[in-house]
């Protein structure tokens, strides 16, 4: 038996897939422990309908803390918030497991240490060996794979993005929704929310099924043109390798690999990328992998399932073309 | 202003790192400042260049981070504290957090410490919130902007990079930063400064000095274990060449991407 709270990252209002995968894996997680209650953590404010989804896709109960102090996320109101349930619950947790969002990280992360622990984070595998649960967590960008275990109760993990399946929502399931108060006033919260600067209409990295990259190949600012196109046909995001940003083509926020972002997408289309190790770290776990580059030697064509060895100037917009036709977009 | 820099040491980013009996090779490869601290060095003399104060650098870590400490010193920090001792051997995050926070307790005068956004060893990226959780001090982490800093008013302003965007907040000092790559351009270290930093001595703090208990750091203080680290599995190439004029090449890929249900 295994009681695990799955901590729903939420971003004014509206989950993120990956607290949904999240909840796939704690499910698997009870079972695989002798069954338990998968309880889903919402925290934040006009989230009724982020509580209702997590039942859909197959929380046990829900713990929902609506406040106006939680409207934007500051960590210490979260994690606070975390840390009071655990010491007030009547039956405590074994598992306390989030996605290794920014703010999945970072709430998990404090709260871990204001629980005498340390998280067990960004896994992308979780297994029960000898009753004990096991974190697999990528190290040295991915070149090395390292197990965790924890002794501590409760086991606090954050799990990557994409790297867990998320379950197929069962539309009308309900459960139980318990209200809970928050942890601090808005006088003891010293870090205040200004506003943002949202990329509006843009796929982001860390979510999307498709990306499209483009690197050193591409030539310029202007050579991420045919890069958008393929990206906008298709629905992707666009990323980019670390020889393109620094160049100043396109800004770092779009770089993938091992000093940008990591990736996990269902494809990954790499423009004009030769692959190096820092690039693959942040993409090499891409379920399938499209090169287009000049030269036949590009270690990236080791990682590739489909290759093409040409100009991407030409390769793109036949690739778009053909593309727009078969989506007919 | 007085800023900390935590930084550690790490192998290069081009390293060919494996595992030999259980522990983590690196070969030849050199040993660096961890690359995303780079960016942690330089916002904090930049900090010290526009308010005056210093900076001190501090690492957690085998003798061998000595260099990196000099590293920091060529580039601008005014002073390096290198934190030492077979005990704190085999900390996982929060332990290794607890040796920074009584290092930065120590120095008494702190207004802020900045860190890279993760190491690329390790990869956990929890220092920072860690740190900020036991000094009680304001977790500012993914800064990759600090727009505004006033020192007397005790208030700063900054950027945070998450999923949707940037998060712009205000914070109270003392806080702890972690930052990302586009917040700045590290410096290279200036000749003037290699020298200086080749002739200093850098003090070690030991767990004692720190006031810490042994059983509290380490091993013996840390809840989380790795009792295995290991290479994944290699890829095997199954690369598929796909030739013909574009038009027959995007067709073709279009075929196989859409026969796998990839799109």
């Amino acid at each position: 038996m295994a009681n695990i709270w799955v901590y729903i990252d939420q971003f004014k209002g509206a989950a993120l897939a990956a607290s949904w995968e999240a909840l796939g894996a704690a499910k698997k997680l009870a079972g695989e422990l002798g069954g338990g209650t998968v309880t889903a953590l919402v925290f934040g404010q006009s989230v009724a309908g982020a509580a209702a989804e997590a039942f859909t896709y197959g929380a046990d109960a829900a713990t929902v803390c609506d406040d106006a102090t939680l409207a934007d996320f500051r960590v210490r109101p979260y994690a606070a918030l975390v840390v009071k349930l655990y010491r007030e619950a009547a039956v405590k947790p074994d598992v306390i497991l989030g996605p290794a969002t920014a703010r999945g990280r970072d709430a998990l992360g404090m709260a871990a240490v204001l629980l005498k622990t340390s998280a067990m984070a960004d896994g992308t595998a979780v297994a029960v060996k000898d009753g004990a649960v096991q974190v697999t967590h990528p190290a040295y960008a991915g070149r090395l794979l390292s197990t965790l275990e924890s002794k501590a109760k409760p086991q606090v993990i954050t799990l990557r993005p994409r790297a867990f399946a998320r379950p197929e929502p069962v539309a009308g399931a309900s459960g139980p929704a318990a209200n809970a108060t928050p942890a601090l006033t808005e006088d003891e919260i010293h870090t205040k929310v200004i506003g943002y600067a949202i990329d509006e209409g843009k796929v982001s990295l860390a979510d999307a099924k498709i990306i499209v990259s483009g690197g050193r190949g591409v030539g310029g600012p202007d050579g991420f043109a045919p890069v958008r196109e393929l990206a906008q046909t298709l629905g992707a995001a666009v990323g980019a390798s670390r020889a393109a940003v620094d160049a100043g083509w396109i800004p770092y926020a779009f770089q993938v690999g091992q000093t940008g972002r990591t990736v996990s997408p269902d494809l990954y289309v790499a423009a004009g990328i030769s692959g190096a190790i820092q690039h693959q770290a942040g993409m090499r776990t891409a379920k399938t992998i499209v090169a287009i580059n000049k030269d036949a030697e590009a270690p990236i064509f080791k990682l590739a399932r489909y290759g093409i060895v040409g100009d991407l100037f030409k390769i793109l917009p036949a690739l778009n073309a053909e593309f727009k036709k078969r989506l007919g977009k | 202003m007085h800023v900390i820099v935590c930084i550690k040491q790490t192998p290069d980013t081009a390293a060919r790192v494996d595992v030999k009996d259980g522990h983590v090779t690196w070969g030849d490869a050199a040993l660096v400042v961890n690359p995303w601290d780079e960016y942690a060095i330089e916002e904090a003399i930049r900090l010290k260049e526009k308010h005056g104060g210093k900076v001190t650098a501090i690492s957690m870590g085998p003798e061998s981070a000595k260099e990196a400490l000099k590293t920091c010193l060529a580039m601008g920090c005014d002073e390096a504290i290198l934190l030492s001792d077979p005990a704190f051997k085999g900390s996982d995050a929060t332990a290794t957090a607890s040796v920074l926070a009584a290092a930065i307790g120590k120095l008494g005068t702190a207004d802020m410490a900045i860190v890279g956004k993760q190491a690329i060893d390790g990869d956990t990226g929890l220092t920072a919130i860690a740190v900020a959780a036991l000094l009680g001090w304001s977790p500012l982490t993914f800064v990759s902007k600090i727009a505004e800093l006033d020192p007397a008013a005790r208030s700063l302003q900054v950027e945070r990079l998450q999923e949707e965007g940037k998060q712009v907040c205000a914070a109270r000092l003392p806080a702890v930063l972690s930052v990302v790559k586009d917040i700045n351009e590290p410096r290279y270290p200036s000749f003037m400064g290699i020298r200086k930093a080749a002739k200093a001595v850098i003090p070690q703090w030991a767990a004692a000095d720190l006031g810490m208990d042994p059983a509290t750091v380490g091993a013996a203080g840390s809840t989380v274990k790795w009792p295995a680290i290991y290479p994944p599995p290699a890829l095997e190439a199954n690369v598929e060449m796909l030739d013909g004029t574009p038009e027959e090449i995007a067709s073709k890929l279009a075929d196989r991407l859409m026969a796998n249900k990839v799109i």
